[in-house]
């Protein structure tokens, strides 16, 4: 007869706790689950980029309903218990069921702390614990309003960071003078609260709520010297505590939490108690290492296996993308203590280690991390670190003399160093697996091992693991290689361009050993656009790698004749370019003429003998290229704005023809289609361009990442500015990273996708110095670029490309 | 047969890894120079939509086609891969800088 185990809760401790026992123990125990929350386990630590948008509740979740079915577990969602019978041995839902239990583990994680000011169960006051609190923020979110965080540690500041990342204006209050000053000592908190305010939120440090006020719902809060900060959302984050009503209720013994002994059990040799609920040796945890670890104890007690759990020493990472943090120790000044601090403020780096007896007691890292896990694990093995004290802050790679590769780094650690501090692997756990079962890739090693499958954070460390192990196997992050040609990637190759300067393309190949003598048609437009946006000016443009439309100027049909589109600046043409196209069409018998989608007019059926004679007569009247046929600006569509509508706020027109002007020639790795509308009602369909503006009364919100081809999507904003030239100055710098960082054919969306929103913003809108860089470097590239190529053509240039090799017709025909 | 060898221009009209195009009374003839400056020609259509050959990108000893990028050999004018077709190939030669086709085939059959 199996035993029956009831859990009380279901997050993330009793989820790792189940995997352990089913691991050990199948068939011990029929299991059922009461969870409050009406849903599966999800990855609680992965909320915060789920509220930024980076990520969705799908890919957090950690056994999704079959997961449940495959073990037979039974899984109450949303049913909460409300009495537990420690004599009859039986628990009772506030939804009637009574099930009765041989062991029960009580998980009931924490409650948010809610500050006892008035007002604080007003509507529009949230906290910051679940999904549904998240969906709350997302929701209050798209109003674009204010949000004031009320807590200046980690939690606050993810939240705070998700809802500027949602479009809302935010203030994070803290009442101590620092931010996180439990993890971070005052100098890093203040570099902190740097980064924190450049992503445009507010911090006021030593602020005392006093009120939250409103009406019907939130309005404001209200600080104890008198300052009213205006809210449409509270959102509470100063902390947390255990919850322990229902052991309490019970009978168990409880202080802070439900106390345990080094095996889980509470006072009540039958009942356990786990995760944020329990107390341990006079300690409450609210990170997820300690409570995988208590999860493992009590998975082992439950099949009887001898266990003891020794509490946890805790190391803390911010999860705000682009703000990298580490913390772990303990870092009070004391006079037996020493410390070594390593300060670069023009870089915003930050290492300090605070040392005891020559052993390390406490780490805070800030701007740079990579070395957190290697002190961290000295930390924890208390290890003498004397004979390495004059290089110790530099971290790993120093030590020995010479500079250690990042793998070989890795590989210098201990087999017990802890790679993944969420899920508590090792070292030795992580290569074992990788050789027993002959892993290939980090989604390989998460789903086997778990390291790296919580915050991602320790991501870097196992690709070097696998790197170490399996050598020239081992394709970090499973990149798709450019083509047949190479095993290299897209990233990979523009990065060895750079690093390796390569400036043309028999050199790239000779130094990538590529594997063809020349390549192929889809490597070498890649490579030709990457060496031409890497050395503007520097490198000769290889026609022979551009696709034919780049190499005629024209778009080939499907019967081999060409369509012609001219520009008209910002969608404007006047009496003298139309007549200009209405000869042209007579002169050249062009069968069809049509408007594009982006505001021109297309000349169809071109003969390409044509194409330099059709371009002369265009040029004469004042026209160029229109590029519709490349990788390039395409179009800026307008409407008329304060020219002639009624409704507009801004001369969108104006500023669709100064950014095309501007604009024009450059190449970029995929099409660039923009657009201006002179007002919201959005005439111009900015919102599904790679790049759009909306004028408004009080500037220009710029848009980007929109689609309206093979995906639909409408665009993110960027930001908002108050004048054209930022507006155009911001753009440039946008296009520019993309140019930088988009791989061939990718369209600014999926870039913006893949290399993530936060980090195009915080270059090109955040930080004025790196937007001006980029604009720069853009301006340099357009000195070589803005060309007119049908000019140049119709003066000559590629004639070969023109006209027959040779015409036998003629010949033939008198013979 | 040598009489129908007709030089139709010199090797450096073609840009390396190019094709130029001869007009004949049967359709145009796509004149390829590789990388390494071998010289083939083609009927100017892909055996699968007619595309023009000739402005496709040369690597190695294949073109591909503009239109919807099959692969063709130069050598054999069969389409590489899973593809299948094939395209009229013509006998070419270098000489002295001289590329010359052999219009014999180009020619319009006379019973």
């Amino acid at each position: 007869m199996r035993q029956k185990l009831v859990i009380i809760g279901n997050g993330m401790a009793p989820g790792r706790m189940l995997e352990n026992l089913l691991e050990a123990a199948p068939d011990a125990y029929e299991v059922t689950i009461f969870n409050a929350e009406p849903r599966v386990n999800y990855d609680r630590i992965m909320l915060s980029p789920v509220l930024s948008g980076e990520k969705t509740f799908e890919e957090i979740v950690i056994h999704g309903d079959g997961w449940y079915i495959k073990h037979g577990i039974t899984l109450y969602k949303g049913c909460k218990i409300k009495a537990i019978d420690r004599a009859a041995k039986t628990v009772t839902s506030d939804t009637g069921i009574v099930e009765s239990y041989d062991k029960l583990v009580i998980a009931t994680g924490s409650v948010p702390f809610i500050i006892p000011v008035p007002g604080n169960d007003m509507a529009g006051v949230l906290t910051y614990r679940d999904l549904d609190d998240v969906n709350a923020m997302m929701i209050a979110a798209k109003s674009r309003g204010n949000a004031v965080v009320i807590g200046g540690g980690l939690l606050g500041l993810e939240a705070a960071a998700g809802l500027a990342e949602q479009g809302m204006k935010v203030t994070v209050i803290h009442i101590m003078p620092t931010l996180m000053e439990r993890q971070l000592d005052p100098a890093a908190g203040h570099l902190l609260k740097k980064a924190v305010e450049e992503r445009g939120i507010t911090v006021l440090n030593g602020a005392n709520t006093k009120a939250i006020t409103g009406t019907i719902r939130v309005e404001a809060v209200e600080l104890a010297d008198g300052t009213i900060v205006p809210a449409d959302i509270v959102v509470m984050a100063v902390g947390i505590r255990p919850n322990s009503a229902l052991g309490k209720e019970s009978g168990l013994e409880v202080k802070r939490g439900i106390v345990v002994d080094d095996q889980m059990r509470t006072s009540d040799p039958d009942v356990f108690a786990l995760g944020e609920c329990a107390e341990h040796r006079g300690m409450v945890y609210g990170l997820v290492a300690p409570l995988y670890e208590m999860a493992g104890i009590l998975a082992k007690t439950l099949v009887a296996e001898p266990a003891a759990y020794a509490g946890s020493v805790t190391a803390t990472k911010l999860k705000v993308t682009g703000i990298n943090l580490f913390s772990a120790g303990d870092f009070a000044e004391g006079e037996d203590r020493e410390e070594i601090v390593l300060r670069d403020a023009r870089q915003g780096i930050y290492k300090r280690l605070v040392l005891k007896n020559n052993r390390i007691v406490g780490a805070v890292l800030y701007g740079e991390t990579t070395d957190g896990a290697w002190f961290f694990d000295m930390l924890k093995r208390s290890i003498d670190i004397s004979e390495m004290r004059d290089t110790l802050i530099f971290g790993q790679s120093y030590q020995g003399g010479t500079p250690l590769d990042p793998t070989a780094a890795v590989a210098a650690l201990p087999d017990d160093a802890e790679i993944c501090g969420c899920n508590g692997i090792c070292k030795g756990k992580i290569t074992g697996a990788i050789e027993k079962l002959g892993l290939k890739n980090v989604d390989d090693v998460r789903s086997h091992t778990k390291a790296s499958a919580s915050c991602g954070s320790c991501t870097g460390l196992v690709e070097q693991l696998l790197k170490g192990k399996l050598g020239d196997a081992f394709n970090p992050s499973a990149i798709q290689p450019m083509c047949g040609c190479t095993d290299l990637g897209h990233d990979d190759v523009r990065r060895l361009i750079v690093a390796k300067s390569i400036k043309n393309i028999p050199a790239l190949m000779q130094e990538l050993n590529w594997k063809t003598s020349c390549g192929c048609a889809k490597c070498r437009p890649a490579l030709n656009y990457y060496l031409l946006a890497t050395w503007p000016g520097d490198y000769v443009d290889d026609s022979q790698s551009r696709f034919i439309n780049e190499r005629v100027h024209a778009n080939i049909q499907k019967d081999g004749t060409y369509s012609v589109v001219p520009r008209m600046w910002g969608g404007v043409t006047s009496a003298k370019e139309l007549r200009a196209i209405a000869d042209v069409v007579d002169k050249f018998a062009i069968p069809s003429v049509k408007c594009t989608g982006g505001q021109r007019i297309d000349l169809l059926g071109v003969k390409k003998d044509d194409l330099p004679a059709v371009w002369s007569d265009l040029n004469a009247a004042g026209m160029v290229s229109g590029h519709a046929y490349g990788k390039a600006l395409r179009t800026v569509k307008t409407c008329v704005g304060t020219d002639w509508c009624r409704f507009g706020t801004q001369d969108s027109t104006g500023l669709g023809i100064k950014l095309e002007k501007f604009m024009w020639g450059s190449w970029t790795p995929a099409k660039v289609k923009m657009a201006v509308s002179g007002c919201p009602r959005n005439c111009a369909e900015a919102t599904c361009k790679d790049v759009g503006v909306i004028c408004v009364d009080s500037g220009y919100e710029i848009h980007f990442a929109g689609a309206a081809g093979l995906d639909i999507k409408g665009t993110e904003v960027l930001g908002h500015v108050k004048t054209e030239e930022e507006a155009i100055e911001v753009i440039a710098a946008l296009v520019q990273l993309y140019r930088e960082q988009g791989r061939y054919l990718e369209r600014i969306y999926k870039w913006a996708k893949r290399v993530g929103s936060t980090s195009i913003k915080a270059a090109v809108l955040v930080d004025v110095w790196k937007r001006k860089a980029l604009y720069e470097r853009f301006v340099l590239a357009q000195s070589f670029l803005q060309k007119d190529p049908w000019e140049e053509r119709a003066k000559g240039v590629a004639s070969h490309e023109f006209r027959p090799m040779a015409d036998l017709t003629f010949k033939q025909a008198a013979e | 047969m040598s009489d129908t060898w007709i030089d139709i221009g010199g090797i450096d009209e073609i840009p390396q890894k190019g094709s130029r195009v001869v007009k004949t009374v049967s359709g145009d003839v796509a004149v390829f120079r590789t990388s390494g400056d071998t010289v083939f020609a083609l009927r100017d259509r892909c055996p699968h939509k007619g595309g023009p050959l000739s402005q496709g990108i040369v690597h190695g000893t294949s073109v591909t086609c503009p239109l919807h990028n099959w692969v063709i050999g130069l050598d054999s004018g069969s389409a590489q891969g899973n593809d299948k077709g094939c395209t009229r190939r013509f006998p070419v030669k270098v000489e002295a800088g001289r590329i010359y086709l052999d219009v014999a085939l180009a020619l319009p059959r006379v019973a």
